[in-house]
């Protein structure tokens, strides 16, 4: 029984990462239609910004601030500078792009950082770790769950957050209120960037810093948003804490960690096949 | 229900280019070295596999992230019935279209439920899955698990004064050869007209009478056979197979090449195929430090150029030319 | 009464198709300018030309004797016009009161907005009850009084309606066109009205252009078509 409360915390812990990527994920999808498969590496490269920071001296919680200022900016300047060259090509081209983003950023951090694997602090002291979790992945849960709140509150509450929302549903009626779209998808970018740095900078200490440190966790992300349904971003945090759980469990109980990644997914897309709009998404009835 | 055959304007040039491109083919392997000679036999396996893919995702709007799986399937069961069956490698190669078609026609028939970002994501899932399914320790004594196993080269058949890799290289453009004429043929008729309405307009197609779930199974099946084949020769080319060849990247690559060639066209996956074959090494040449850097500038530009692909690109500049002409 | 709007020479067309020729058009300070003409004429691409959404155009467009052909739509909507497309262009997934605060995205003044606010209430007291509701779950009727609404939340000098009686019941309909005349009456919103009920326009116009495949046929006061026989026998079949 303790083993099992331990791999479902845990899996709650990890769920939270999950929930974060796949947040990000759904946000750039709703606004545009497309997934952005650089999201990985784009948190990836600020997690080593925020490392590079730390090992100069910086203190923590400074340097996790800077890193995702940086994840914004740079967020902001993809889209503005590459992503909106595309804004009418056909959807496997799109595709295309975002992969070459991906090698372009993951080459880069390589080259910069090196593709050593190396060890990333925490900052959570020992002592708030308890029998079924440790410090940092009580740590994890907190940061990541303070994080969604924030967003959600800055959709739900504040005048961009609405504008921001507007957008995405309905670009058109949009402009008629004089929103300028453009920089909302701008402004969405670099908001999923920051979500995504805040996931692999609470990742890292746990499966270590190196350029594909992410390629799993975006899997799993994607699951997320799929799992919420690929329209509903709360769906895809929901989906995000389900996957983290079905990782473990499966992990623990049904294959051991070798097949893990390949039987959660199995999972995950029978749900899909079952339930092809997810589990929380609403089927789109179109008319013919 | 008989659907009507369209008789498309075919240009005037196209049969002179194809013969003349069979000749320079046919001649490569006597004027190319070695090293060279194995890159455009790469080129052509590629060119398979990538027709394959366009099959499904430029043809039927199928996307797929995992092609990877299936070139692995067909380069495993040519590595198992070499080593374990003792089975010559041209008796081989049909096999293993066979088994990869069946593969194929049995992922899709849960795939079908599922449209673009969820079949992205199932495909990718099999992608990814694949390394790990082939160094499984109960599969090991078939796939040499984690190590892999070796393949063992052959000479030219009758006799025929020809190096392994020359008589490799004419091997494969033959099977190509083939299998490119069947796919022309196929996707020119009722049957390729049925594949792009699936793709085009579903709910018309199914009004049309045409039984969706059927067309889009056996796409599959068509598709992961052909990719299948290619595997295969590939691994008479490798000479080894290993679960660490067949990563997430390969399927990715895959993808990249049939986009980057153009997806709906036949021609579009010899494009794809010199592509993905060349531009790596040309990237590596540029900067050794952030060659994958300059290979995704590579391909960030060709969308740009042209969001159609190469052939999307020599098709528009064949219309601008005749209009003017 | 100067001219507020004011369109010389415009050319509009979709992709290569054009569908407006040589197109002079006006709407005078604290008018209310009819648009008719039957489907197809080129009426909701005059208004789609006027916000530059989704037609390449070319010709000199002036409001406020500044010009705004080129802009872009958010920038043109900035200087004080408001659109209200046809399909209404609501946020169907936001509320009602989301709709409303959307239409004053681009204001500053703040205290001004929730007088504005109040005053839209007073129009379309219905919407205050429905505040929380999801746009998409209105009635048609409703529905348009909201596009109405968080049209007049911009503050604009100059309203555009792309057939807002489209699909309503007769009596909505009614009640709609006159707080419509309200509106420009009250506040001296000027409004450029797109309508296939040319009877319906005219009740409310001040003046009408006629439009036929893309080019004017007819303009003038209202009085002019509605008191001549023989013109309104011609053009508008009644």
């Amino acid at each position: 029984m303790e083993t099992f409360l331990h791999q479902l915390l845990s899996g709650l812990a990890n769920g939270g990462i999950y929930a974060s990527i796949g947040l990000a994920l759904v946000m750039i999808f709703q606004a545009t239609h497309h997934i952005n498969f650089a999201q990985g590496e784009q948190a990836m490269f600020s997690a080593y910004i925020s490392l590079t920071l730390i090992q100069m001296g910086v203190p923590y919680w400074a340097a996790f601030l800077i890193a995702l200022a940086f994840a914004f900016v740079s967020g902001v300047a993809l889209e503005r500078i590459i992503i909106r060259q595309f804004d009418n090509a056909p959807v496997l081209t799109v595709v295309v792009v975002f992969l070459g983003m991906l090698f372009i950023i993951n080459s880069l951090a390589g080259w910069l950082f090196t593709y050593n694997v190396q060890a990333f602090p925490t900052p959570f002291p020992v002592g708030l770790g308890s029998r079924y979790l440790s410090a940092h992945e009580i740590g994890m849960i907190g940061v990541t769950l303070v994080t969604l709140i924030v967003v959600y509150a800055f959709f739900r509450f504040t005048p961009l957050g609405l504008a921001m929302r507007a957008a995405a549903q309905n670009p058109e009626a949009s402009r008629l209120v004089g929103i300028r779209v453009g920089w909302m998808l701008a402004l969405g970018w670099g908001l999923a960037g920051a979500i995504g740095a805040v996931a692999a900078i609470m990742a890292a200490p746990i499966v270590y810093i190196e350029p594909n440190m992410m390629a799993g966790i975006l899997l799993y992300g994607f699951a997320a948003a799929l799992l919420g349904g690929i329209n509903n971003p709360w769906g895809a945090a929901i989906g995000g804490f389900i996957v983290g759980v079905i990782e473990n469990l499966a992990g623990a109980y049904v294959v051991g960690t070798e097949l893990k990644l390949s039987v959660a997914l199995v999972i995950i897309i029978v749900v899909l096949v079952t339930r092809p709009a997810g589990l929380f998404g609403k089927t789109v009835v179109t008319r013919v | 229900m008989p659907v009507v055959k369209a008789q498309a304007a075919r240009p005037p040039w196209q049969l002179p280019a194809v013969i003349v491109l069979l000749v320079v083919a046919a001649i490569v392997p006597f004027v190319v070295s070695s090293f060279h000679l194995l890159q455009l036999t790469m080129v052509v396996i590629y060119a398979i596999a990538l027709l394959g893919l366009n099959i499904l995702t430029g043809y039927n709007g199928q996307i797929s992230l995992g092609h990877g799986a299936f070139y692995a399937v067909g380069a495993y069961t040519m590595a198992i019935l070499i080593e374990r069956a003792g089975m010559p490698y041209w008796a081989i190669v049909p096999i293993a279209g066979a088994v990869c078609f069946v593969v194929g026609f049995l992922f899709g028939l849960p795939a079908l439920r599922l449209e673009g970002h969820y079949l992205a994501l199932s495909t990718f899932a099999l992608a990814v899955a694949t390394p790990q399914l082939l160094k499984f320790h109960s599969l090991e004594k078939w796939t040499g698990g984690v190590q892999g196993t070796f393949v063992p080269g052959f000479d030219a058949p009758f006799g025929l004064p020809l190096h392994w890799d020359q008589w490799l290289y004419l091997f494969s453009l033959f099977i190509a050869v083939v299998l490119f004429l069947v796919a022309w043929n196929l996707l020119r008729g009722s049957t390729g007209i049925a594949i792009t309405a699936i793709r085009d307009h579903p709910i018309a197609a199914r009004t049309m009478g045409i039984n969706i779930a059927m067309y889009k199974s056996l796409t599959f099946g068509v598709s992961a056979m052909y990719t299948g084949i290619a595997g295969a020769l590939g691994a008479l080319v490798a000479q080894f197979v290993s679960p660490d060849s067949f990563t997430i990247f390969l399927s990715l690559s895959l993808l990249v090449g049939a986009v980057i060639g153009g997806v709906a066209s036949i021609f579009g996956a010899i494009f794809g195929a010199l592509f993905i074959e060349f531009v790596p090494n040309f990237a590596d040449q540029i900067s050794k430090a952030v060659t994958w850097a300059v290979y995704g500038s590579f391909m960030i530009a060709f969308m740009y150029l042209m969001p159609n692909g190469i052939a999307g690109a020599l098709k528009l500049l064949m219309e601008k030319l005749r209009r003017r002409g | 009464m100067s001219a507020l709007l004011e369109m010389k020479g415009v050319d509009a067309a979709y992709g290569q198709s054009q569908v407006i020729y040589n197109l002079d058009l006006s709407v005078a300070d604290g008018g209310i300018t009819a648009l008719l003409g039957a489907n197809g004429a080129g009426k909701t691409t005059i208004l789609r030309t006027i916000c530059n959404m989704r037609v390449r155009a070319s010709g000199a467009i002036a409001f406020a004797d500044k010009r705004i052909d080129g802009l872009q739509t958010e920038d043109i909507v900035r200087r004080g016009i408001a659109h209200v497309p046809d399909g209404r262009g609501t946020f169907v997934h936001l509320t009602v009161e989301e709709n409303l605060a959307l239409g004053a995205y681009s204001r500053r003044d703040r205290a001004a907005v929730s007088q504005d606010m109040e005053r839209v209430f007073g129009y379309f007291p219905r919407l205050r009850e429905r505040l929380a509701q999801q746009a998409g779950t209105l009635s048609g009727g409703e529905q348009q009084m909201l596009a109405i609404a968080r049209a007049l939340m911009l503050r604009p000098r100059l309203l555009l309606l792309d057939e807002p009686s489209f699909g309503l019941a007769p009596l909505i309909v009614q009640e709609i066109f006159r707080i419509l005349s309200r509106i420009n009456a009250d506040d001296g919103v000027s409004m450029l009205l797109v309508e296939q009920n040319a009877n319906l326009a005219l009740s409310l116009a001040h003046n009408v252009y006629l439009l036929e495949t893309g080019r004017i046929v007819l303009n003038g006061p209202t009085s002019l078509i509605s008191g001549h026989e023989s013109l309104r026998r011609a053009y508008l079949g009644y």
